[in-house]
This record gives structure tokens, sequence and C-alpha cells, in this order.
């Protein structure tokens, strides 16, 4: 094993003045024992992919993952009524499309990366077997982020907080269309399953474990004894516990807790409880990471300059802590998202839920590889777009710089 | 300050003294916890009472009657609840301690393949760490389950009746070795002949360094540990132990090292899983260590295997410990799946337990008990560790 | 941040910062239980009003002396207008989901029954999916109202584990599944073998049992979750598979070759199946008894949805009429309506139609009655007298 003896920096790649034959001696072949290792790997990728193809062309079957792909994806969502998720799905699209482009107003409009992205979405939808209405409907939805992203570039800089209203009222909106009442139909929150309750428990679960996290944290880091004691006692128990344990007491032993007069909460606030209650443990510590590596001496110009304490933490501890914690703050946000798979041991049918169901009909028996290569692989994107987005995010407020 | 609080004067002072509103603070806080607690136990009896339970640890000496498919200390049916516990106990901490050793290799090569200067490699590690990083533990276990075990052969008539290896759907059996009556006197006469094998090497060696005499180290300890064997078969004229080859018996596998289906995919699934996040946990550490190290370490001649093992992983692990150490826990956390797949660990057995007894709060209680010691296990050792590793001024 | 002795002589700025915010951290936490409580006391205070249903307001309106107040859960379930009904949602013929999305089976219809006699709405219930180590708890916590999934009636689930059993729907016995060309038909066979079996039920316990007293050692690969049993066995994990013999045969329909697998003439124990609800509340309780043995004395009467009608308008019969509400109190007694048993009957069926579309000969799983016959057929249902 040979190692590289610079640090990975920033600087430009080397390779790129190289010829390809340069490029592959110096990257692949320049040492007895690279060029043994550069072979054995061509060969086990070679027979690798080979062996996957064959298979994926000829032995797998995926009607099973083609004729249940709204269940994968919406679950047991009454058919009627899918037409709410739609309107969700645009209202989001058309926010983030919006909120996108206002990031990356400074830069070129149309870089590879980006053409590249919306010509692979475009031949995806192109190429997923779904209904003809549906595809046109997706289509519009490409649409609508390529406008809104366009749009969000020239908006100035005032709508900013007209932003930030559109998406805090988005929230009750999609909760209106999940769950109807006010006029629509009612859905029970049992029939929220398949990717659209993984999407919401994972959105709600952050939306509600973050800032909890850093109360926490700064509870931890308080000079009270009892609040401090309380903080790291909490934090340090659940981060002890396992999760499935931790959904366990949610789920079960929450309702013995309770006043047998309050009835039963439902059962899906039961479970997200218990996620919310863990993750804010993980995320405190991360926070509390944060909140050390601020300068005291901030903290002291601020309190100089008068600023009530309130807005000390606000505006002047907050800000920089949790700039410096971006990425192992977004590592915990894809945890709570894969995390989120334990709400199907208890009977919460999310994605993996809907699979194992998937997979218990007759038709489907024993198609695990197709099921669960297709369910990881929805997993796998999310995952990894979190993780890009954080690299960017941390790039553009300049963490580094500061 | 505490007499003057009933002066008028100093009651508007305290009001102003951000001293008493801390207390005061606290003391809600304090009174409001107490309420909670309160509140809460008296619900929980209130709701056990309704529905008969008593709370109360009694019922662990009860008998079990349930059967615990694998096991690596003796229980049977007849034994207690508290025993089917342990059983469970013991069981997670045996997928623990193999996973984390596992997981720590896994992690190492491919943190190293990371920063390889073969770029296909280096490309390759990083597929591996984006791949089980980015998706959930819980599917994997699955597949390694369902989608991987499932693939391979079944046992039927095409299977050989005696092997040295098996790998079936019905789990993998190894050949292994089993003790006889000479064991015990091997294993006493070799640790001597060792201890005395090391004792000849210092020895000759302080001859070397000392004197300038032909140390001939080898020789020695070589002599010292033959002699030890020749012995050890004079005595007993016997191997030390017998092969245990496995056999089929009608459709069941018999004999050798027999590693069940569930347990493999439990430890494959937490090892692939937690060495993704250690091999990025390598990289970062080994990515702390200044070039100049590096260049310093080549300049001396040192070979590669002899500056990564001597100067860049003692510097690299004070960064990297740390966090390994959470991800130990982790690992010891994420075992807890075992449930999904049928591996009887400790969660498992609880949850069994539960169903039978309806034993909720007592058995969570235990549950949480055993964890936080494990936890706390794998801290202390891993603070010794780090301990050792820190930079020592001399 | 650490704190330093000196400072708690002289407050400095930073630590006037962190009483602040440790005070805001306190403020904000109180708050946050404050809300939480009071949100759901306005919960539980305004719903009674806000889904006052007819069903709900009818037995209040009637003012007869006899009609009992509903009181406990059924007051409960009443304000909240649903049942919440705890079941297993993955074994076919008894709990499943089927093309449609509509939950339907054995199990389901018995809480479809009692949603009938409530709110005389067959759609009127919540169905969760639980596992099989969950259903207890969840009813003694009492975030189900009914167990629907299966269970088995044992002394100790009624004595410690808190759960009170209604009557018998199903005789079952417990039985062993193995594939056919493997040529065993005898216990003694499986010694030294692995078998497939479901944790958290009473199966793992008699399989245990069966095997000890025969002196047998075997192997047990236990699940928590149904499906992974049997999928276990279908991939030959293990040589046996256990559960009740009726689950056996359901989810040996769910196999790719149902054929090649065949259950043993072995019963390993007495099941019978019985659905529950939480103890300490005998009128609910009353109320899934009840129901339950409208269904089994319907099939006595010889009345079913088909012909209750008709029956209704022309008998004469003093105790079918009792039965179906047409004279007498017995509705008003449970704290229902009187005619529950005839609306039960009209939307749910009598148990022979029930049996029939689920498991028995209109389904596609054709299990025997075997001793689900009346009495009077020389079976074990039996219905209390309605009297």
């Amino acid at each position: 094993m040979s190692l590289d003896l610079a640090p990975i920096t920033d600087s430009p790649p080397v390779s790129t003045s190289l010829t390809p034959w340069n490029w592959a001696r110096k990257r692949l072949f320049n040492t007895w024992y690279n060029i043994i290792l550069t072979i054995a790997a061509l060969l086990a990728i070679g027979l690798g992919l080979k062996g996957f193809l064959v298979w994926a062309t000829t032995q797998a079957q995926w009607a099973v993952v083609s004729n249940n792909l709204k269940l994968f994806v919406a679950g047991r969502f009454p058919d009627p009524l899918l037409w709410r998720l739609w309107i969700i799905l645009g209202v989001i699209i058309g926010l983030s499309g919006l909120t996108w482009g206002k990031l990356q107003a400074k830069e070129r409009l149309w870089t590879r990366d980006r053409l590249l992205i919306a010509a692979g979405i475009a031949v995806a939808i192109g190429l997923i077997p779904i209904s003809f209405a549906s595809r046109l409907i997706s289509g519009g939805l490409l649409l609508l982020l390529l406008v809104a992203f366009w749009l969000g570039r020239l908006l100035p800089s005032r709508f900013n907080r007209w932003l930030a209203v559109a998406w805090a009222l988005s929230f009750p909106l999609v909760f209106w269309l999940l769950r109807g009442g006010f006029g629509l139909q009612e859905v029970q929150t049992t029939d929220w399953s398949g990717l659209l309750l993984t999407l919401l428990g994972a959105v709600i679960g952050i939306a509600f474990a973050f800032p909890l996290g850093v109360l926490l944290a700064l509870g931890r880091q308080s000079t009270l004894p009892i609040v401090r004691l309380f903080s790291t006692l909490f934090i340090e128990v659940m981060r002890g516990l396992p999760l499935i344990g931790v959904l366990f007491i949610g789920l079960v032993m929450l309702p013995l807790l309770l006043p047998p007069e309050w009835g039963q909460p439902d059962q899906l606030l039961r479970g997200l409880v218990g996620l919310i209650l863990f993750s804010a443990a993980y995320i405190a510590e991360v926070v509390r990471g944060g909140l050390q590596s601020v300068p005291r001496g901030q903290l002291e110009a601020a309190r100089a300059l008068g600023l009530n304490p309130l807005l000390v933490i606000g505006l002047i501890l907050l800000p920089q802590a949790l700039r410096t914690v971006i990425p192992a703050l977004v590592g915990e946000f894809v945890s709570l998202f894969k995390e989120t798979t334990l709400l199907s041991v208890f009977g919460l049918i999310e994605l993996l839920g809907i699979s194992a169901s998937i997979l218990a009909n007759p038709d489907y028996v024993g198609r695990y590889v197709e099921v669960y290569l297709f369910a990881g692989g929805l997993y796998w994107i999310f995952c990894y777009v979190m993780s890009i987005a954080s690299q960017r995010l941390e790039n553009s407020l300049g963490v580094d710089q500061r | 300050m505490a007499i003057q609080v009933f002066g008028f004067k100093n009651a508007l002072g305290l009001l102003r003294d951000v001293r008493f509103w801390r207390i005061v603070g606290q003391l809600f806080f304090v009174l409001f916890l107490v309420w909670l607690g309160t509140t809460l136990w008296h619900n929980l009896t209130l709701n056990l009472q309704k529905a008969g339970i008593q709370i109360g640890l009694n019922f662990i000496q009860s008998q079990a009657s349930f059967d615990i498919g694998e096991r690596i200390i003796t229980y049977s049916p007849t034994d207690s609840f508290g025993r089917a516990l342990f059983v469970g106990f013991v069981n997670t901490l045996r997928v623990t301690g193999i996973g984390m050793v596992l997981a720590t290799l896994l992690g190492l090569v491919i943190g190293l393949a990371r920063l390889s200067d073969n770029w296909l490699i280096e490309q390759l590690a990083k597929l591996y760490v984006e791949v089980f990083r980015n998706t959930p533990l819980l599917l994997q276990l699955f597949f390694w389950y369902f989608a991987g075990f499932a693939k391979l052969p079944s046992i039927d008539s095409n299977t050989p009746p005696s092997s040295l290896f098996y790998l079936t759907n019905r789990g993998l059996a190894l050949t292994w070795v089993s003790a006889t009556a000479a064991t015990g006197i091997w294993i006493g006469l070799l640790t001597l002949a060792t201890l005395i094998a090391i004792g000849l090497w210092q020895w000759r060696r302080w001859l070397r360094i000392e004197r300038g005499v032909a140390s001939r180290t080898w020789l020695w300890a070589g002599g010292a540990i033959g002699l030890g064997i020749i012995l050890a078969f004079a005595i007993t004229r016997a191997s030390p132990f017998e092969w245990n080859v496995p056999r089929l018996n009608a459709t069941e596998l018999e004999g050798g090292l027999q590693i069940s289906p569930e347990f493999t995919s439990l430890l494959l699934g937490v090892t692939f899983f937690i060495a993704s996040f250690i091999a990025e946990i390598v990289r970062a550490g080994i990515q702390s260590v200044p070039k100049g190290q590096w260049e310093a370490a080549k300049s001396l001649g040192l070979k590669p295997g002899v500056m990564l093992s001597k100067v860049i992983l003692p510097q690299a692990l004070r960064v990297i410990i740390p966090p390994l150490t959470s991800q130990y826990l982790n690992l010891a956390k994420g075992t807890s799946l075992a449930i999904a797949i049928g591996y009887p660990d400790i969660y498992f057995v609880a949850n069994t337990i539960f169903n039978q007894t309806g034993r909720v709060v007592e058995v969570m209680l235990i549950l949480m008990a055993s964890y936080l010691g494990v936890n706390l296990i794998i801290s202390l050792i891993m603070n010794l560790v780090n301990y050792s590793f820190q930079i020592k001024e001399r | 941040m650490n704190s330093r002795p000196s400072l708690r002589f002289k407050p400095q700025s930073t630590n006037v910062l962190r009483n602040w915010l440790s005070i805001s951290t306190i403020a904000l936490l109180t708050a946050l239980a404050g809300c939480a409580a009071s949100n759901n006391q306005s919960q539980t205070a305004s719903s009674p009003a806000a889904s006052a249903s007819p069903a709900a307001s009818s037995p209040a309106a009637s003012a007869s002396p006899v009609q009992v107040e509903p009181t406990g859960l059924l007051a409960q379930v009443l304000s909240r207008s649903k049942i919440i009904c705890g079941t297993s949602g993955k074994v076919p013929g008894f709990s499943f989901v089927n093309t449609q999305g509509e939950y339907s089976g054995f199990d389901v219809d018995i809480c479809r029954a009692v949603a009938v006699a409530v709110f005389n709405d067959p759609s009127k219930v919540e169905f969760r999916q639980l596992s099989a180590a969950q259903r207890f708890t969840s009813s003694q916590t009492g975030s189900i109202d009914i167990i629907s999934q299966t269970a088995t009636v044992t002394i100790s689930r009624e004595s410690t584990v808190g759960v009170a059993f209604g009557p018998v729907i199903l005789y079952d016995g417990q039985g062993l599944m193995v594939k056919k060309n493997s040529g065993i038909t005898k216990i003694e066979q499986l010694a030294g073998k692995s078998v497939c079996v479901q944790t958290g039920s009473t199966t793992i316990l008699n399989l245990t049992d069966q095997f000890r007293k025969r002196g047998i050692a075997y192997k047990p690969v236990s699940f928590d979750d149904n499906n992974a049993t049997f999928a276990a066995y279908q991939q030959g994990r293990c040589e046996a598979v256990t559960a009740d013999r009726s689950g056996l045969v359901s989810n040996r329909s769910k196999l790719p070759n149902p054929d090649e697998h065949t259950i043993l003439d072995i019963v390993l124990s007495k099941e019978p199946l019985a659905p529950g609800v939480k103890q300490g509340d005998p009128q609910w309780a009353n109320v899934l008894n009840w129901v339950v043995y409208v269904l089994i004395q319907a099939d006595e009467f010889g009345i079913t949805s088909k012909n209750v009608d008709q029956i209704a308008q022309s008998t004469k019969d003093p105790d079918i009429r009792r039965f179906l509400g047409l004279e007498g109190d017995l509705g008003k007694g449970l704290a229902l309506k009187n005619d529950y048993a005839l609306q039960v009957i009209k939307q749910i069926g009598n148990y022979s139609e029930v049996y029939d579309r689920n498991l028995g000969k209109d389904s596609p799983l054709k299990l025997e009655r075997g001793p689900n016959k009346l009495w009077t057929d020389g079976g074990l249902l039996y219905s209390p007298p309605f009297r």
C-alpha cells in the first residue's frame, strides 16, 4: 500500500496537464505493486459488472418494482387523492428552485453539471414505467424547477424575506394536503406510508430535533448546575441507548406514562417523538463542538456593544458555532434519515416497511434483491444529495476562509 | 446575603441581581422536573394497576420456558428469565467484539486505500464509502440475510457428506480444532517454552548490545520452542488437537465451527456499515499528520511500512481515537437491529420476554442498564488507549 | 467554555450571558412542555363536543330507563367516533391489505362487526399493524381498543399480561409444516434440525415444551415477524416451520409452490384464538363478547345477512325477536342500540358467512371447519342465550 505524500488540498489536479498515457503511468502503473493492484482491481470490476449486468438483464424480474411503483413512493395514500401529493411536490419544487436560484445568483446560469442533471432527470422521466399523465406532470415539474431557478436568479434581494415566509407557509399547506380536513377528505396517518412517510418523518424529525438539540447544547454549556446536569444526563442516556429501545419507549411505554384520560396519541406522533429525542441528543453534541470553537472574545465584544443576551446567542454565538459544524450537522441529518427505517420494526410502514409488505405478496415472493436494491438506491440518492448539498453550502458560506 | 433578603431595599436589589434569578430559575426547573417525574410515575402505576400488573423484579427468577437458538453459554428452557437475558447479553457482546475488530481492520484498509496514489484503488474505496455510508443499516441487514444468504446453495442431495468447509443457506461450517486429553499438556509446555524463548531472546540481545557477542537470537529462541514441542510429544505421544471436520447428517451440518446465517449477516452488516465511517476517520486522521513528518521519515530512508507504522499512524491515532470510540458505540447499539433477522441478542430476548410476561418497564430498565454498561466498558477501554497514545512530554 | 472559580465573585459579561442563556433554556423547555400539555388537554376536551356523531348522541337522547350510559372505553370510542383495532395485517385469511388497499380477513371482520354494533358503520375502524410482541403491551397501554390478531387465550395472558379475552372465535392447534420431499412425518425425525418459529407468541413456548417432553434437541430459528419466519423457511433456512394450523394453511398459500409443502398430522397444542380487550373495563368487554356471540347465535338461528330483514319482519319466535332487538332491551343494556345484532348480521353476516368468506370454502384457503362447527353439529361453537 502506498500513500499520497501530500495531504489532499484544493489545488487543481495535476493530471489536467498530462496526456492520458502519462496520467495512467503516473496514477495507475507507477510501481510494480500498483500495476498488480490496478490489474486486479480492473479484473474485479469487470467480473463484478458483468455478473451484475447479466443478472439485471436476464435473471432479475423488475416487475416487482415497476408494478408497485406507486406503493413504494406513496404507499397506501388513497389513489383518488394522489393529486394532493402532486401539488405538494409542485410547491416544494417551486420553492426549492427559487431558493436555489437565489443562492447561486452570482454564478453562471448553465454549468455543465446542471445541464447534465436536468437531462438525466428528463431521460429518467421518459424511461420509468409510469402512466402517461404522471409522465406529463413529472415533465411539468422539471420545467417548473428550471423556471423557478431562472426566476430565483432574477429576484432582487428584498424578496429574501418573502421566500422565507413562503417556506414557513408551505409547512401548514403541506400538512393540510396530507391530512385533509377543512373541506378536503381526511386521510388517516396510518395511510401515510412508503417513501412519503420516510421523507415526512425525516423532515419533521430534523425540524424538531435541530432546535431541541441546540437548546440541549446550550443547556450543557450553561453555568447553572442543574440545567447542565439535566442536559448532560439526557444527552448521555439517549446516546447510550440503541434507537430501537428509544422507539420502544416512545411507541409502547409512552402511553403508560400518560394520564389514562388523554387516550392514545397518534402512533406516528409517538414514533417521531422517540426519533426526535434520540437525534436531538446527537445534534446537541455536534452543536456543543461548534459552541466551544467560538472564541471567548466574540462574546465579550458583543456584550461590550450592549447586545442583550438573546441577541448575543442569536446573532453572534449560534451563527459562528453552527457554521463550523455544518458537515457534522448534515451527517446527523443523514443519520436521522436513515434511521427512519427503524419505524418499520414498530408497524409504521415507511419505505423499508412497504418493501417488506410487497415482498409478502404471493406474486413477488423471493424478489428480495430487486426490491432491496431499489429501496437502497432511493435511500442512497437522498443521502448523497444531502451530503453534496452540505459541501456546497459549506463552500458558499466560506467556512474555510474565515 | 441571605439575611438581607428580607430588607425592602435589598429586595429591590435582589430582583436586579442576576444571581438571584439564577437560583430562582433553577428552582423552578427542579420543581418542574419533580412534578413531571411524579406525574409520570403516578400515571405509570395507575395504568399498570388498571391492567393488573405489579412492578417488581421477582419475575426474573421464574422459568423462561422458551429456547434460544444460538448461544455460547449453557442455557435450557428450564432456566430463568434472568439467565435468558444474560445469554442475549453475551450474544450481543460476541457480535460487538468481533465486529469491532473486523470493522477496524476493514476501515483501516479502506481509509488507506482512499489515500492511495493508485487512482483506481482510490475511486473504488470512495465508492465503497459512499455506498455503505449512505444506505440504512437495517436495509443492509435485510440485504445480507434475505438477498445474500438466500442465494447460497441449499443443502440437498448434491451436498457432499463431508467437506473441509460448507457454505450453504443454513450457514457456514469450517474445519476447526477440538481439544483432546493431550491438549492441556501441550498448551502448558508450549507456554513455558515460549516464555523461556522470550527470556533467551532478551538475554542474547543484551549480550550483543553490551558485549558485542554474535547474538543468534533466532537459534536460541527457536531451540527452546523446539525442545518444548519434542518434550510435549514425548510425554503425550499424541497430537495437540484433533481436526474437527464438518459433515452432513441427513439435512443438517454437524461438527466443525458452525456459524449461523443470522450471526454472519449481522456481523457483515455492522462491519461493512461501521467500516465505511471508520475509513473516513482514518483518512482524516492521516491527513492531519503534517507533511513535514512524511518528508522527514522518507529522508531517514524508512521503508513505507515502517514509516506508516512508526511515524504516521501513532500521530494520526491521536486524531482518530475519539471519533473511533463513538463509532464503536454506534456499532454496539447497531447490533440491536438483530431482531429483524432473528439473531438472539439482548434486545431480541428482552422483546420475547415483554411478550411472554408483559413486564415492559422492568425489562426496559434492564435493557437500558445493559447497553449503558457496554458503552461504559467501551468508553473506558478507549480512554485508556487514547491516554497511552497522547503526546508524552518528557 | 469551562467555568472558572474566579467568576463566582465577579459576575463577568460572559457569565451574565450564560445565566440568560440558561434561564431562557429553562423558559423555552417549560414553555414547550406547557404547550404540549395544553394542546393535549384541549384536544381531549374539545373532541367530544366537536365530533358528537348522531350515533354517539342517540343513546343519550333516547331517555329510556334501561338505556345504560356508555362509560370508560366505550365512551372514549364514541367520542372518537372510530374504533382502533390492532391486527397483524400480514396473515392471509386473517388480516391483510387486499389489492384495493382495504383491510380484509377473519380478524378484520370481528373489528368491523364491533364497529357496526357501536356506530352502525363497518368503516369506522382504524387498523393498526402490530408485531406479535407489541400487541399485548399496546392493549395494556390503551393505544388500541381491541386486539384481533389470532391471539391464543392462555391463563398467564389474562392473569399477568392484563388482557381480557373475548369468546373464542377459532379453535385451532399448532402444527408443523415441512417440505414434502423431506419424508418427515413425526416430531422425532426433527431431532437436531432447525425449526423456524415466530417468537413473542405461544408457538415458541409450545414448540419448546414438545421437544422437551420427548427429550429431543433441536435448533430454533426465531423471528419477530411472521413474514420473516416464513421467508426463512421458504429459503430453506429451516427444515420445518411451526405456527397455528390455520396460519400454516394461509401462509402456505403464499409460497411459490404450495403443493411442495405438507402440514404434518400433528397437533402440538390447543390454540383457542380470540379477540381481546384491556382488563378493567367490563362494559367494553361485554360489547366485544356479545358482538361475537351474535355471530354464533345467528348461525344457530339460521339467520344470515340475506334473510335477516325478512326474518325480522315475519318472525313470531320471542327468542329471535329479543335477539334482533324487536322486543326487550338487550342492546340497551350493553349501552348500544337495541337492534345492534340485526345490523351486525345484516352488514357483516353470521359466523358461517364470515368463516367461509375468509377462511373456508369461498376463500382461496379452503380451510375445513373442523371443531369450528356449531355445537348442534358436533362442533365447539356455543353461544350463551340472549336473554
